[in-house]
Parts: C-alpha cells; structure tokens; sequence
C-alpha cells in the first residue's frame, strides 16, 4: 500500500503575546488508503494537524514539516494555485457543524454545484445531475427537493450528509473530516456515520478521522493515533485499543462512563507533566 | 527579620500579567493592563490620544502657556496681522487678539462642551437603552418610542430651536447637544441588553433572585460600557463641530468667549484678504476630531467584548 | 417514598411551538433523577420549567409539596433549589472575578461571612485560592464548571437542576466533574435532575430515567432496567444501541 499522504515532524506554532505557542510538535505518518483515526482532547493539536494538511490553518501560523507530501507533491513548498486545486478535487474535508460551515445564503444544490464547477469543466445541467446523484448517494431520499433548500431549512444530519456531499462530488482521493459527527444527536450519528463507511469503502479514499471520542475512533478506522499536548503518544490497531500501552490512552479510554459498567468513582486521568514533554 | 527573600520580587509588569491574582484590585488593574497593551498596539490609536491629552493640558495650563489675554487685544497697532509677526505666532484678528491665545483658551470650552455632552448624554442612553432591552413589552416600547422621537430631530435643528426659546449661550448649547445625542447610546445600550439577556449568566443570576433591577445595574450595563465608550467618542467629533455650528451661528458661545466656531464665524468676513483669522480654529476643530476618531477608532479594538485568552 | 419534586401534566408552549406537552415526573428525596433525549426532546425545557425560566402552560409543578405559580419564584425557592447549566463558557459573567461571582448570591441573600463561605466552596470544588480574583476566560472549561458548582452549591440548597452539565467538556475532565458531583451529592445528600443526552453518563449517575421525545415522556424505568435492557419502547431500545456505537459495514439504522 504506497503512501498517499506522508507527514514528517509537522510543527505548527502561532505567534501570541506570551511567545510562540507551538500547537502540534512533531507529527508524523503515512497513510495509504486506509482509515486514520487522530484523537485528542481540546488542545492536543488535532485539529490542527488536519487543517496544515489542508492548508487551512490561519495565516498568522507558521507551518514547518520534514516532509508534508501528498502523493508525491510537496504541499510546503506547492505554490497557492497548487494547493487551492488540491483542495476539493483530491483532498477533501468535512467539518463539525453545517449550521456554521455551509453558506447559509446560498441553496445546498448550488453549493455543490459550485464546488463541482471549480473543479471539472463540466455544464450546469450535467453538473446538476451529478450533484442530485451524490444526494441520492448520501441517502437523501428527495434529493431534488433538499437541493433547493438552504441549510438553515434542513436538520443537522441532513446538513452534515449535504456537506459530505460537497466534498465528495469531484471525487477526492484523501478525506480528512474533523469531528463530523460530534455536534449531532446519537442515532443521527450512526446514520451518518454508516453513509461515510460506504462512501469512503467504495471510493477506495484514504480517511483521516479527527476526533475526542476514543471509542467511536476504535470503531470506525484502522488505525488510530493519540495525540496529547501537540505530540503523537501512542499509535495503534483500532482493534488493540484494549491493549494500549500509554498511560494517557489507557486513562482516556477507561474514563467514559459506559452503559451497565458500575465504578464509582469513575477512573481519572493523572496528568503527568512528561507526558507533554 | 530578614530583608532576603527567596525568589525575587515580582517587576510591576509580572505582577499585573500574573495568573493568580490575590486581590480584586490586582486583577482589575492586570486587566486594564491587558486593555491598555491591546490599545497601544495600534500606533495611530496612541497619536489620538496624545491629541486629547495634549488637548487637555494646553486646557490646564491655559494661563501659564497663552502669550497674551484671549480678550484684550491690541486695537491700535496689532489688527490683522500674518501669523508669524513678531509675539504672535499664528496672527491677530480684526481686534487685535492674539489667535493663538484664543485657541488656547478657547480649548477650555470645546474641553468643556464635550465632557458635559458626555455626562450628560451616555448615562441617559445607557439607562434608557438597558432598561428597555431588559424589561421589554409595553416598557420597551414606550421607551423606544420616546427614543425615536428624539432620534427624528435633525441635531442641528433641534439645537436652534432650543436655543432659540432658551436664549443663547453656552450653557443652552451644551443641553441641546446633550439632548439630541442620547438616542443612539439608547440603541446601541439595547442592542447589547437583548443578546445578553438571555444568556446563561443572566440567568444563573435571576436563579439567584436578583431583582431585575439588580440584574440591569449590576450585570447587564456592564456588558454595554464597551461598545458605548466607543460610539461616544467616536462621536465627539460631531459634538464639537456641532457646537462649533452652533458657535458659528451665533447660538452657542457669545462674544467675547474664545469658542472655535464662534471665531470662525467673526473671521468670515476677511477670509479672502487675511485667511488666517477663520483658518486657525478651523485648524484645530480639525486636529481635535481627528484625534477623537483614531481613539475611538483604537477603543474598539481594544475593548473588544469577546476576550478570550488567546 | 416522598416526591420533592412533583411535575403533573406540564405543558410549555413558545409562540406557536408546543416544546412540552403533558409531562409528569416524580423526583424522590435524595434521589438522582435523569432526562434523556435528544435535542428537541424538551428535557432542558422541563427542567428550566422548574427553575421558573420558561413560562407554563398547563400542568402544575410541586417542590416539597408547596406548589409554583407560573414563573414566579420567591427566595425560599432559590434557597432550596439551584441550576448548573450546560456551557461552561456561557454561565459565568465574563467581566466579574470568580470573587465577585461567588459573592453575588450571598450578597442578595444577605449572607454574613461571605469570605469564609467562598474560599470554602472553592476549596469543596477542588479549586485553589488562587482561582479567587481570577476572571472567567483564565480558566479552562472544567474549572470554569467547577465554579459553576460551587456557584450553585454556595447557597446549600437542596435540590440541584443539572443541564448536561458535562456536555461541553473533554472526556477526562468529565470524570472529574462527574465525580465531584456524585461526591457533592453524596456529602450534602442532595436531590438532582440531570438531563443529558448522554446515556453513560445518565445511568452513571442517575437512578432512574425518563426518556423524552418531541416534548414528551416516551417511558420511565431504571438506571438498572436500562443496562440489562429491560426495556419497554422501541425508541429507548434505538437509543440503547446506538449508544453503544458504531458497528462497521453494519447496516444503517432507519
């Protein structure tokens, strides 16, 4: 399995008023075509590790990496207009909350449409087509009835299947999607979640899967790395999580409070400082 | 006793960023701090304000920098002179005063018009504004109306008419500026009220039983300072050229009173022939509002309401 | 079996949107009572029903047998009845210090001591002094929440409304605040209603359920019955296993 994406000591650091605060220090791995789970609680950097990929971290950031190469180009040194063509049409990414990441001012069938376009030359009326049919692939049962409506008119797992739409429609080779199911409700979750699975699985895509939840992570990649403090502290098999060697990850995965198992008090994380060393 | 201690003092500046503040007074004054390093950053905010500061020392020190009386000129020999003659350094008028010394003491009065408006005007809005996004309902719309109905006036217009039924002066002057300058703070105090009103802190608060006056006092006003600070001294600058208008007009200040727009609208008549008695307080109405906007300007973004520890 | 907290029949309506309908709880003394839904199931209504922040249409709602009128709640209630709400980064005022914050209900209560009842509430709620004259965006969300507790508990009620109080948090953090609450229950033997969408963390500390749906109580049955699945309707049954998680490849749930 080649690598699709190759990320070598990636450091991400933003100027503040106290200094240079380095968010991610040091990331690296490969990934084929497979599933990549990066889990982490607020400020361990995974969030941002997705958006130096993408190219979308704010540009007061100062990204620096060993290698940062997606199928052999190197997005680093990659002029803007390569990048912005990478965006969307090889490289995709699905973000939290549709409520604040789809334009609200235009219809969901022209934003796919719009995506579509800026990739592929291709006609309004077949661009149409393709964009109701990736609807319908994300288990939209009228499609052409959601295709004109806005998303403040649509619930929150319709909005985040539209937007898994948008990102999907050219056909991208890598999706990164950064705590796609978090802000929806649990059994909205499942169905989402379940379209990714078929969507990612039938495309061949690679898939980085960003998020704090350890169990849903397990359950849904391959593979899975920890990150604590902007370093990666153990990588795994999804299927080993049971074995996980790092005190952090055993902490994280035996705190959540779970249906039927009785501890009180529940087991708490003991941060040691070298843990972010 | 020992005079050693074990870590070194903390500098002022350690102690004003510190974390663990052991005082209300410390972690009000780091605070300030904060605000003020924000500010600073932003070198054109920092020029205005070195206008307003310069502004009100040249007001303080009015006796003791002006080279001659604002109000006794030189009728025989000093009328009309250039500026840059010899002990008058921006000019005569057509009385023989020295323009300079006018301005300086005519400071005193812009100085004075707008902190009264100020007082006057912020207060009066902040309370209606707040009042009325808090309560509501008919309270709300009884207020708001009232507020519009001020807020239709054209300011100027108001001003005249005030002034003309209470006489003139500059005392009638500063009240109908006053009066007409509230509505907007009104506005701007119950924009900030309704999307704080129904926020969770408010509402731990009335978990509390707090009195909705207490809430409106003590928790929900607080929120509105910032964005009333700004919009008040952003519009100092209109409260000087309207009393300057007005001055203009023979409304505001009277002869022989030192006001800016009352001197240019004795220097009117010689604009052509001797520029300098109508541009010289032009002049400085024009550096003062400058420097009202570029704080305003740096006000807000200074006192921004969503601070976050970034 | 004393109910101090009794809803009969309670509806609330805003506008035209009928957010409760005819719900009826009983919460026993010392119990730990818990809504779960999701969002859209009204639980966080009811409970700011109780608190006398949404206004009822119908139904009447008992604490300790004396009944509440509409919206209006007198001292006594707030001295027995208090809200830890959903968003740390929202519940506290952003201008004051955790001091002032503190010393708010104690002020309007007047409470004498006040500086002796704060340090120790901070000091129940695992927060140092140093947090004291500190403002609200120098804390992290779970300390921020701490002082929401210790906020709620400084005037000793006896009955704590609990919005998802550890929704917003990290999953470490949660632990911890959810064992300070089990322990704040334990010493002072307080009465909750928690609402959460969460059922780990619903079963974790509560007794017994009821699950809501679309404003209205879909069953009621025990933290016990829900973990062996003795369960009654189909919608908690969905609820159960889709928070059980995902299952590759499995087939999606319609």
């Amino acid at each position: 399995m080649s690598a699709l994406l190759t990320v070598e000591d990636l450091r991400v650091c933003y100027p503040t008023r106290t200094g240079m605060v380095e968010a991610v220090r040091g990331v690296s791995f490969a990934l084929g075509r497979e599933r990549l789970g990066i889990v982490g609680e607020s400020g361990s950097g995974k969030s941002q590790t997705g958006r130096a990929i993408m190219g979308l971290t704010p540009p007061q950031a100062q990204v620096t990496a060993k290698t940062l190469s997606f199928d052999g180009i190197d997005l680093l040194s990659a002029p803007p207009k390569l990048r912005r063509s990478l965006r969307g049409k090889r490289i995709a990414m699905i973000l939290q909350d549709p409520k604040y990441s789809l334009n609200p001012v235009m219809s969901i069938g022209r934003q796919i449409v719009e995506t579509l376009r800026e990739h592929e030359d291709v006609s309004g009326a077949e661009a149409r087509e393709r964009a109701l049919e990736m609807l319908a692939a994300v288990q939209i049962r009228d499609p052409k009835r959601v295709f004109g409506l806005y998303p403040h008119e649509v619930s929150g797992g319709m909005g985040q299947r539209a937007m898994i739409a948008m990102m999907l429609v050219a056909g991208p080779e890598l999706l990164i999607a950064d705590e796609p199911t978090s802000a929806l409700d649990v059994t909205v979750q499942l169905e989402v979640l379940s379209i990714l699975d078929k969507l990612v699985a039938e495309r061949g895509m690679g898939l980085i899967f960003v998020s704090h939840d350890l169990r849903l992570v397990s359950s849904f990649c391959d593979r899975v790395l920890v990150m604590y403090a902007g370093r990666i502290v153990e990588e795994l098999a999804a299927s080993d999580l049971a074995n996980a060697k790092h005190p952090y990850t055993q902490g994280l995965f035996n705190c959540m409070p779970v249906i039927g198992a009785d501890r009180h008090p529940l087991p708490v994380l003991d941060r040691k400082p070298e843990w972010a060393l | 006793m020992s005079l050693a201690t074990e870590t070194p003092p903390m500098t002022r500046r350690e102690w004003l960023l510190s974390d663990r503040p052991q005082s209300r007074l410390q972690a009000r004054l780091g605070r300030a701090y904060m605000t003020w390093r924000r500010f600073s950053a932003n070198r054109l905010a920092v020029v205005g304000l070195l206008i307003l500061l310069a502004l009100v020392l040249v007001a303080a020190f009015a006796d003791y920098i002006a080279p001659h009386s604002p109000f006794i000129g030189n009728l025989a020999g000093a009328r009309l002179l250039p500026p840059g003659s010899e002990g008058y350094l921006l000019g005569t008028d057509d009385q023989g005063r020295d323009i300079l010394s006018r301005l300086i003491y005519g400071s005193r009065l812009t100085l004075m018009v707008v902190a009264l408006v100020a007082i006057i005007a912020a207060p009066v809005g902040l309370i209606v504004g707040a009042v009325a996004g808090y309560a509501g309902g008919w309270i709300d719309a009884i207020l708001m109306r009232v507020t519009d109905i001020f807020l239709a006036f054209p300011k100027l217009v108001l001003a005249l008419a005030f002034v003309a039924a209470l006489g003139p002066g500059i005392e009638n002057a500063v009240i109908a500026i006053a009066i007409t300058s509230w509505p907007p703070y009104a506005r701007i105090a119950r924009a900030e009220t309704l999307t704080v009103r129904n926020s969770d802190y408010i509402a731990a608060v009335r978990l509390m039983g707090a009195s909705p006056m207490r809430i409106v006092f003590r928790h929900v006003m607080p929120m509105c300072l910032s964005s009333l600070i700004v919009r008040v001294t952003l519009d100092m600058a209109g409260i000087i050229l309207t009393a300057a208008g007005l001055g203009f007009l023979g409304l505001g200040a009277q002869p022989p009173l030192p006001e800016w727009g009352a001197m240019i609208a004795s220097g009117r008549r010689f604009i052509l022939d001797h520029w300098w008695v109508a541009t010289m307080p032009g002049i400085a109405i024009l550096i003062v509002s400058l420097g009202f906007n570029l704080l305003g300007d740096g006000l807000r973004d200074a006192l921004d309401p969503r601070e976050s520890g970034q | 079996m004393s109910a101090i907290v009794s809803v009969e029949n309670l509806s609330v309506v805003f506008d035209d949107f009928t957010a409760l309908e005819n719900v009826s709880i009983d919460v026993s003394a010392g119990g730990s009572f818990g809504l779960v839904g999701e969002s859209g199931s009204g639980k966080s209504t009811l409970l700011r029903a109780i608190a006398g922040l949404a206004p009822p249409a119908g139904g009447t709602m008992r604490i300790a047998g004396l009944e509440l009128r509409g919206r209006d709640r007198d001292k006594a209630f707030y001295r027995a009845v208090q809200m830890v709400f959903q968003d740390p980064y929202g519940s506290l005022h952003p201008r004051q210090t955790i001091d002032r914050q503190l010393m708010e209900p104690l002020a309007i209560h007047g409470v004498r001591d006040g500086e002796r009842r704060i340090l120790k509430a901070l000091d129940e709620v695992g927060l140092g002094s140093g947090f004291r004259f500190r403002y609200p965006h120098q804390l992290s969300g779970g300390q921020r929440q701490r002082v929401a507790i210790a906020r709620a508990l400084i005037l000793e009620p006896s009955i704590l409304l609990l919005d998802e109080p550890t929704s917003a948090l990290d999953a470490s953090v949660q632990a911890e605040v959810l064992n300070l609450l089990e322990q704040v229950r334990r010493d002072r033997k307080l009465t909750f209603v928690m609402v959460s969408h969460d059922l780990g963390v619903v079963t974790h500390m509560c007794d017994r359920l009821a699950v809501m749906q679309g404003g209205r109580v879909v069953e009621r049955l025990t933290a016990d019955d829900l973990a062996t699945g003795r369960i009654d309707e189909d919608y908690t049954r969905n609820l159960m296993v889709a928070s059980k998680g995902f299952r590759r490849h499995a087939e999606p749930i319609t």
